[in-house]
């Protein structure tokens, strides 16, 4: 079939045909056009020079011992983001050691068994709804009122900042987590149970493993955002420059990635301008790699039902 | 489903009943347990409730009606702190305006496009792109505004800003919002129905008179939506205003001047040393809880609006 021609060429060609823009028309139209391009080019353009911006600042200052070195105020030549680094790491664990267990079972809860004519169900579902949306710096603020001082006391410490991220981003796990559950067809669900499985036995061996895709892509999504936060660890006190790598859960102060850059950029020296950038040019690379982590692993295990 | 299988007595082959109703205490113990973990969200929302209150309530009864008559904030001055909450409120509402002065046209025009103009195959490309954005963490964000954009943009082009200024924190906060704008948006435009736009179509209408006299009409309730959670995000936003706009306490529309806002006075207050008790470690819960109501209205509106549209094309 050879293709229609193009309206507007159709249009200019055949005067007669009743289909004829005034130029006027037409001139609007492609001005229109170019506006919309022109805005939508002008975000794009923006995240280019923002990630070239860093590149440029940040390159020269990554070495092995920059990964390694812990920070200093006084000399840029000799910092580095050791201390920040374990700090991430023992964060990341920490929240993924809160939010998988947890987010997986409310999701199960919400899609497996959950009344929906139920109110407290309803509840907690515009409830995650609301908490997805509360700004991250408030988080912080529950984090220091009862995981750093108040009831629970641990301190200004991996925990307890772990824990604060945790509750962060609890409610992505809970969403995707929802999305990959409903996503095993009923079928599959109903031939376990003719089979004489109970629930749960169909759940733990039937609907989660078709889910684990779907609920690992979702953790790490969460995660992602978990590593990048930085006001609630302000709040709940993590510190910007420590002279000792080691980390210990529940004793002593922590540093984090996301910190030390704000502690280096917020410095009055422009000399620590580009240690920051350095820093940021190492959280991106981590980020980009979840963040390939977790398309790779919807396109490889993507279950087509 | 159960209550069918009870009624039969025997089955045909003389086996027992199925259904029979035994209690299974494991599954019983299973399904306490996932309802534990799901209502830990709802325990999260009533921490945050209680935080917030436990230390706010002692606040305004120390502060009481000065929180809206004095016209200043300074509750860590030892001597003669002040506590009126107005200089945060316009230094963060300013701020989120000229935010969203930058993200509404951009982020309705990329809903536009690329719900009405760009091919499957360019939609493809850019979408993507446009969630790196989501991806980027906020304190690059704020980095790229205090060391490019303040310096090397609003400078570079003649505008005598201060080193911290509301102008480049609101200028990056916009291009931290597109995003969130356009794909809510985008959403909508897309849930309009085919029909209505081949019915404009039909009457005549060009690509464009469709988009902004049908689409964009249509989808209206899901673009305020967009707009007030852009706002939100603005106002909860701490990182950017902490690193481009600065702490200081200021009045006024200028935007070459700093502003603090309810965000950087939390973060900066919970930065330094505080002791719990005090009236400024008080006063971070009572700017929290001021936020976490402002942004929860906001949220409850978005909410209202999405639905809405969901209700009528869904």
């Amino acid at each position: 079939m050879a293709a229609p021609p193009p309206a507007d060429a159709a249009a200019v060609r055949m005067p007669g045909a009743g289909f004829v823009r005034h130029r006027s028309t037409q001139l609007k139209e492609a001005a229109f056009a170019a506006v919309l391009l022109f805005l939508l080019g002008l975000a794009l353009l923006t995240l280019i020079v923002l990630l070239v911006d860093i590149f440029v600042d940040g390159v020269g200052g990554l070495s092995g011992q920059f990964l390694t070195d812990t920070p200093s105020r006084i000399d840029p030549s000799s910092s580095g983001i050791g201390p920040a680094i374990t700090g991430t790491l023992y964060l990341m664990a920490v929240c993924a050691a809160f939010i998988i267990p947890v987010g997986v079972a409310s999701a199960v809860y919400l899609e497996e068994y959950a009344d929906r004519n139920n109110w407290f169900n309803r509840f907690i579902e515009v409830n995650i709804q609301n908490l997805a949306a509360v700004p991250s710096i408030v988080y912080g603020v529950l984090g220091l009122a009862f995981l750093v001082r108040g009831p629970i006391s641990l301190g200004n410490v991996v925990m307890a900042g772990g824990l604060t991220l945790g509750l962060l981003v609890l409610p992505v796990v809970i969403v995707t987590g929802r999305e990959a559950i409903r996503a095993v067809p009923p079928s599959i669900r109903e031939g376990s149970m003719a089979l004489g499985a109970t629930k749960w036995q169909t759940i733990w061996k039937q609907v989660l493993p078709a889910s684990i895709p779907g609920i690992a892509t979702g953790v790490i999504l969460a995660l992602s955002r978990a590593i990048g936060e930085t006001a609630p660890l302000i709040v709940v006190g993590a510190v910007a420059f420590l002279t000792s790598s080691s980390v210990s859960l529940l004793d002593g102060q922590f540093s984090a990635l996301p910190i030390t850059i704000f502690g280096w950029t917020a410095d009055s020296e422009t000399d620590f301008h580009a240690l920051a950038a350095s820093a940021i040019i190492v959280l991106m690379v981590i980020l980009l790699a979840m963040n390939a982590v977790a398309i790779w692993l919807r396109n490889r295990y993507e279950q087509k039902w | 489903m159960e209550a069918g299988t009870q009624t039969t007595g025997l089955t045909p082959g003389g086996l027992p009943p199925l259904g029979l109703k035994r209690r299974r205490w494991g599954e019983e113990i299973i399904r306490a347990l996932l309802f534990l973990a799901a209502a830990i969200s709802v325990l999260t929302t009533i921490g945050i409730l209680i935080a917030l209150l436990a230390d706010s309530i002692p606040f305004f009864q120390e502060v009481g009606s000065r929180f809206f008559t004095d016209d200043s904030w300074g509750p860590l001055f030892d001597a003669n702190p002040t506590f009126g909450i107005w200089q945060l409120l316009n230094g963060t509402f300013l701020i989120t305006g000229i935010a969203v002065l930058v993200a509404v046209p951009i982020g309705l025009a990329s809903a536009v496009y690329l719900s009405e103009y760009a091919s499957p195959r360019v939609r493809k490309v850019v979408k993507p792109i446009l969630e790196v954005l989501v991806g980027v963490p906020t304190v690059v964000f704020g980095y790229f505004a205090l060391t490019f954009v303040t310096p090397e943009i609003l400078r570079a082009i003649g505008i005598n800003v201060e080193g911290f200024n509301a102008l480049s924190a609101g200028l990056v906060m916009g291009i931290m919002i597109v995003p969130t704008i356009a794909s809510i948006s985008e959403d909508a435009m897309r849930a309009v129905p085919q029909g209505l736009r081949e019915g404009a179509y039909g009457l005549g209408s060009t690509k464009r008179q469709v988009a902004t006299r049908i689409v964009f009409p249509a989808a209206i309730s899901g673009i305020v939506a967009s707009i007030v959670l852009g706002v939100s995000r603005g106002v909860g936003e701490t990182m950017i205003v902490l690193l481009a706009a600065g702490l200081q306490p200021n009045f006024g529309i200028n935007p070459t001047e700093g502003y603090a806002t309810i965000t950087t006075f939390m973060g900066a207050a919970a930065d330094g040393d505080n002791p719990a008790g005090s009236i400024g470690y008080e006063s971070i819960f009572a700017c929290g809880l001021i936020l976490f109501v402002l942004t929860l209205v906001m949220n409850v509106i978005a909410i209202r609006f999405v639905r809405k549209y969901r209700q009528v094309y869904e």
